[in-house]
């Protein structure tokens, strides 16, 4: 089982420290991640906004690249670009004279062998995951899957649209306590953070308040746009609702790493603009039902220029 | 799908061209609102959802198809895929919206309300045609010139930069003229034919 | 020497138009061995048939063939003329040159000469009818319903009523079924189990009603006026002759923490139980699953404290045997239940709750005796969301109907909960209010101007909890589908009625055809609503369809009737267009070689072994008979039979090698 990688735009700019992230972790895990070669931008919403053939040509010169190498799975590990990526592969395997089509434009035959991966796939099939655990990540989570992991369902397959448990199931594996909160899969914004930056921050602000209301201590998230809207628009979310959030976002490639004893710095932790630290146990009480988490144990490994 | 529609391209209504290009039957819209009720900016749309459906559900006026085509709520569509995700009929909205997009494009009636999320599409996608990738500095320079912000977030980009997140050079694609032959067929040729 | 007469209708326009009818019965009269050819305007009016008996008698016509509509339509009618007039009725055919001919091509010759040949095709038929009698089948006259809902008790009362013999069976150890558990009905708002309660009381009073509860139907053989049920009377664990119902053991069993079903899973009850104080039998049952002796095999409580030792830990399931001579299925509906809206949360979060949960929190009998307290915390709600079309109309989860109850039982939901709680804020989110019935309107107007329910018109997106309380997200669709958000205390949704569990099993065991939601199909939608295409069995209530009780008691005295019909004759007459198997004079007896191929492909299991003996009693040869009470003539067996020994009266392989030989010989002379 080849299983190739498409990084997609943003882990080069914007995401960097999900690439870190994740390639340290691949490291660490003993797990090959060999680019598509040449790769192309996916078009993410700006293409499938504008024209619906270019929409889909773009993925397709990508996944027909990535048969030419023979790759069986291809691991994409934005949202967005996996969205676009699985909704191609759907279409055109469903029909055959627009796969002509495409085929024609991107010059190459498309067969649809390539299967797409998201990161929980990913990191969910990695068998050896829990012997590897150097210190749990022993804190109160809201996974924030957004909208482009589960939806639409009759396409993707992956986990249930309503309240889906994969990331939760991932995180608790690694000793954190997924909380049940209300915003899993409501929209962040999405592609409006440089052009509605107003929405933006209204959007990303109700996700930030409930998860902070039920007691959260982090927000995990696995979408580089999803992490630059509720990171880096801090200031405008705080604007927009008037309220202060200091709540960190970290991207689950970031909290894996951190369980297996990555150090910070090497997953791009410090590229963040909200710090990723946690305030003490006094000024943080947890859940009634959750256990005590003493300062040794857990917290600070995990505060950045403290290692 | 309806099988009796021998309409005449010329005389055929948006809703018929949607259901040739896409498969959405907007018939089948018993208008219940929970697409509306589910839509994450339907409060700041001038129509949301269910009534983009209306609009191209009464065929025999051609003016309410005008205002889908000139509404601001195509352009303000996330395509977050919750009205799909939910609707009883099953039908597929956000590709519906798709539709509507490129048809607005081609038929020049956006809302000028959408003038800078559309700016924003169009200078992603010419960085992807100039370099293969989306190179996140020139987009910004191109969106700045198209939508004149060119004070908008002025403070993030030396910020951007000292955490490393901001690239000043492109990384360019060696497949630059297969794209450029892409796009020429698709976005730009249709540019240029309407 | 045939003498067959030939009747050619118009009918109307519906022949006349595409065929040249005139032409066609001048044709036919050329046809060797018909007497008499004609055509007229309507053949089915009454002066129609009286030309056909005229002719009849005048021409001594022996055979008919009336060309026009499906004999589906009107063969009976023509029949019952030629009977009038003394011609055997099925020496009278029908030439379909109507859905057959005229319906299907447009006017042309071609089409005329098609109608020529069929008429052709029928006239070579009749002269090798032959005339036939009708069958004569007793009839038991005792009726079997199974389920005591509202539907069963009815149409039991009314079948007992008109004198004949009833056995009622009922699943549940109570009769009663959902009416038993609502608290108010609409649009009267009378107490439900006020009204229900002395039907209850009549049929266990009834002396020609045999109920049987706690029991369900093991199987059902035979045939209409013959059926033979066997019923399983499941063990209650107590002797029904020495209880005396006074509640003792209800009261002492330990093991009080079951979820209780009659609560719709908002209380709780003993192991040893009776569902609830008006039940019929007030006997208890013991819960086998749940009762501490037949898990552990300990305690035994119940046994010391009854004081006339009527409970009985070993007693077994008993078969019952009955012959009836008709069924009624009432066994009901139930509401969709389960976490198939996880967007609104049911079954995650406790105050969201379904139709028959609020109906026993609003009734007197209920876990909260009739006061409206939310089950997570006991709390009045104070704002209370009803959202309708919570399953129903709704492809996406599998179901596309409409549930019929729902917009009734939410507007009275709504003004049950306003007349308890009268600072109460009830909002309604719906798509459509469906009030056809009398008074229907009425109530639901009544609903929102008088008792000031909210209705929204839009559907309901997600509900979730926050804060104690459960966000509503909704649309108005008629402000401009502007997004519509509630804090509500309490949620209850309008789940579809669906079929009830195990009515599939049931139909199976029966032989009654249903639908793709398990509903049992009716013989025919408009004109047979409470026949089923199996002769004898007929249905009421809910399991045909989601309906309300005024409905399903109309249905179940309207399913009653026909029960009297047909127990009012005294053997049923059935058409003889079945399969006989031959017989031919001794030593053969018959080409049957007792192979028995028709009888495994026989789907009524109508064909039986048959011995033939001689004068001295010894076994000559078996052969296959056909029974004639069961087989519907559907021609299986006779396209089998290698021997060709088994044929189908008025269907014979010679008539119909009569019609082939016609159709292939048209205008050269007819056999």
């Amino acid at each position: 089982m080849k299983t190739g990688f498409y990084p997609g735009c943003s882990m080069k700019g914007s995401a960097r420290e999900y690439s870190e992230s994740l390639l340290a972790v691949a490291a660490a895990l003993g797990r090959e991640l060999p680019e598509i070669p040449d790769w192309n931008c996916c078009g993410a919403t700006a293409a499938h906004n504008l024209d619906q053939d270019l929409a889909l040509a773009l993925p397709a010169r990508i996944l027909a690249a990535a048969e030419k190498e023979g790759m069986d799975e291809v691991l994409v590990p934005c949202a967005a670009c996996y969205s676009r990526l699985s909704v191609t592969r759907h279409e055109l395997l469903e029909d055959e004279k627009l796969r002509q089509k495409i085929s024609g434009l991107i010059e190459a035959d498309y067969r649809g062998t390539a299967r797409v991966l998201n990161i929980i796939e990913w990191l969910s099939g990695v068998p050896d995951l829990e012997s590897r655990i150097k210190s749990p990540f022993a804190r109160r989570v809201a996974c924030y899957y957004g909208c482009l992991l589960v939806r639409p369902a009759g396409i993707l397959k992956f986990d249930r649209p309503e309240d889906p448990q994969s990331m939760d199931l991932l995180m608790k594996k690694i000793g954190a306590e997924p909380l049940d909160w209300a915003f899993k899969t409501e929209c962040c914004g999405a592609g409006f953070s440089v052009s509605r930056t107003d929405l933006v921050a209204k959007l990303s602000g109700l996700i930030l308040d409930d998860a902070v209301s039920r007691g959260a201590e982090a927000v995990i998230v696995a979408c580089p746009m999803c992490h630059l809207n509720l990171d880096m628009r801090r200031p405008n979310i705080e604007k927009h609702s008037g309220k202060k959030y200091g709540i960190p976002v970290i991207y689950i490639t970031q909290a894996i790493g951190l369980v297996l004893g990555i150090e910070a710095k090497k997953l791009g932790l410090q590229r963040h603009k909200v710090a990723v630290k946690f305030p003490p146990p006094a000024d943080n009480p947890p859940s009634a039902d959750a256990p005590a988490t003493a300062p040794e144990k857990s917290g600070q490994k995990y505060l950045p220029g403290e290692e | 799908m309806r099988s009796d529609n021998h309409a005449h391209p010329a005389s055929q209504t948006l809703a018929d061209r949607v259901l040739e290009k896409t498969g959405v039957d907007v018939a089948r819209c018993y208008q219940c609102g929970k697409c509306s009720a589910g839509c994450p900016l339907a409060a700041e749309m001038d129509f949301p959802p269910s009534q983009i459906m209306h609009l191209l559900q009464l065929r025999e006026f051609p003016e309410f198809a005008e205002m889908a085509l000139r509404s601001h709520t195509i352009w303000l569509c996330l395509t977050c895929e919750i009205c799909y995700a939910r609707c009883p009929m099953e039908i597929d909205i956000p590709k519906l919206m798709d539709t509507l997009r490129s048809e607005s494009l081609a038929q020049k009636k956006t809302n000028p309300k959408a003038k800078d999320i559309i700016a924003f599409h169009r200078a992603f996608l010419d960085s992807v045609r100039y370099t293969g990738r989306l190179f996140e500095m020139g987009q910004i320079v191109d969106y700045k010139l198209r939508s004149r912000h060119f004070l908008q977030d002025l403070l993030q980009a030396p910020w951007m930069f000292f955490v490393g997140k901001l690239h000043l050079l492109p990384e360019r694609v060696r497949g630059r003229s297969l794209l450029a032959r892409i796009f020429a067929k698709t976005l730009k040729g249709k540019e240029k034919r309407s | 020497m045939a003498r067959i007469g030939v009747f050619v209708c118009h009918c109307g326009e519906n022949i006349s138009a595409t065929v040249d009818v005139q032409k066609v019965a001048a044709t036919a009269a050329k046809i060797p061995g018909v007497a008499y050819s004609v055509d007229y305007n309507y053949m089915c009016s009454d002066p129609g048939q009286q030309m056909i008996k005229n002719a009849i008698k005048e021409k001594n016509l022996t055979g008919v063939v009336v060309a026009a509509c499906s004999p589906r339509m009107h063969e009976p009618t023509f029949r019952h003329a030629c009977a009038e007039a003394g011609l055997n009725p099925f020496l009278c055919e029908m030439a379909n040159i109507r859905e057959h001919c005229s319906w299907v091509h447009e006017k042309s010759d071609a089409t005329t000469n098609k109608a020529i040949d069929i008429v052709r095709t029928l006239v070579a038929k009749v002269k090798k009818s032959k005339a036939l009698l009708p069958i004569k089948v007793p009839v038991t006259k005792t009726a079997l319903v199974i389920g005591g809902g509202i539907a069963g008790i009815q149409a039991s009362l009314d079948i007992a009523n008109s004198g004949h013999k009833v056995i009622l069976v009922e699943k549940d150890p109570s009769i009663g079924g959902h009416m038993s558990q609502l608290s108010e009905t609409f649009p009267t708002l009378d107490c439900s189990q006020c009204i229900l309660t002395p039907r209850m009381v009549e049929v266990a009073q009834h002396p020609n009603i045999t109920l049987y509860s706690y029991s369900e139907l093991e199987s059902l053989d035979g045939f209409i006026g013959n059926f033979k049920a066997r019923i399983r009377k499941k063990a209650r664990s107590l002797d029904e002759k020495l209880c005396t119902g006074c509640g003792l053991c209800t009261l002492k069993c330990p093991t009080k923490k079951i979820t209780s079903e009659f609560d719709a899973g908002l209380g709780m009850r003993p192991a040893i139980y009776v569902p609830f104080p008006q039940a019929v039998p007030n006997k208890p049952v013991i819960d086998r699953n749940h009762c501490t002796y037949y898990l552990k095999g300990k305690c035994r409580l119940c046994e010391k404290v009854c004081p006339t030792q009527a409970i009985r830990f070993d007693q077994e399931d008993e078969i019952v045997e009955a012959d009836v001579g008709a069924v009624v299925l009432a066994t009901g509906f139930d509401i969709k239940h389960g976490d198939f809206f996880p967007e609104y949360g049911y079954g995650k979060y406790k105050d969201v709750i379904d139709g028959l949960q609020f109906e026993r929190l609003a009734s007197a009998s209920g876990p909260t005796l009739g006061e409206m307290r939310r089950p997570s915390d006991g709390k009045v709600p104070e704002t209370v969301v009803f959202v309708a079309c919570a399953g129903s109309r709704d492809p996406a989860k599998g179901i596309e109907y409409c549930s019929k109850i729902c917009c009734m039982y939410t507007a009275k939901h709504a003004m049950l909960y306003k007349h308890k709680v009268r600072q109460g804020k009830p909002y309604v989110f719906y798509m459509d209010i469906r009030a056809g019935g009398k008074m229907y309107e009425e109530f639901v107007r009544r609903a929102m101007e008088e008792d000031g329910v909210q209705y929204v018109r839009g559907r309901v997106s997600r509900i979730f909890e926050r804060g104690g309380k459960l966000i509503v997200k909704g649309a108005d669709t008629l402000l401009g589908a502007r997004p519509m958000e509630i804090e509500a205390d309490m949620v209850v949704l309008a789940t579809a009625g669906v079929a009830n569990a195990g009515a599939e099993e049931l139909a199976q065991k029966v032989h009654v055809s249903y639908d793709s939601y398990y509903f049992y199909s009716e013989a025919h939608p408009k004109l047979r609503p409470v026949e089923t295409n199996t002769a004898g069995i007929f249905l009421a209530g809910a399991c045909q369809a989601p309906k309300d009780i005024p409905e399903s008691v109309a249905q179940a005295s309207g399913a009653a009737a026909k029960v009297a019909a047909l127990f009012s004759q005294a053997e049923l007459v059935r058409d003889p267009l079945i399969a006989v198997v031959d017989r031919q004079a001794p030593p053969l007896y018959s080409t049957c070689v007792g192979c028995f191929l028709c009888q495994t492909s026989c789907p009524y299991q109508a064909i039986e072994k048959e011995e033939i003996r001689g004068r001295d009693g010894q076994l000559i040869k078996t052969v296959a008979k056909v029974n004639p009470g069961l087989c519907q003539g559907c021609g299986t067996c006779v396209a089998l039979c290698r021997s060709k020994s088994i044929d189908i009266q008025g269907f014979s392989h010679e008539q119909v090698y009569a019609e082939v030989l016609a159709l292939l010989n048209r205008g050269e002379s007819d056999v």
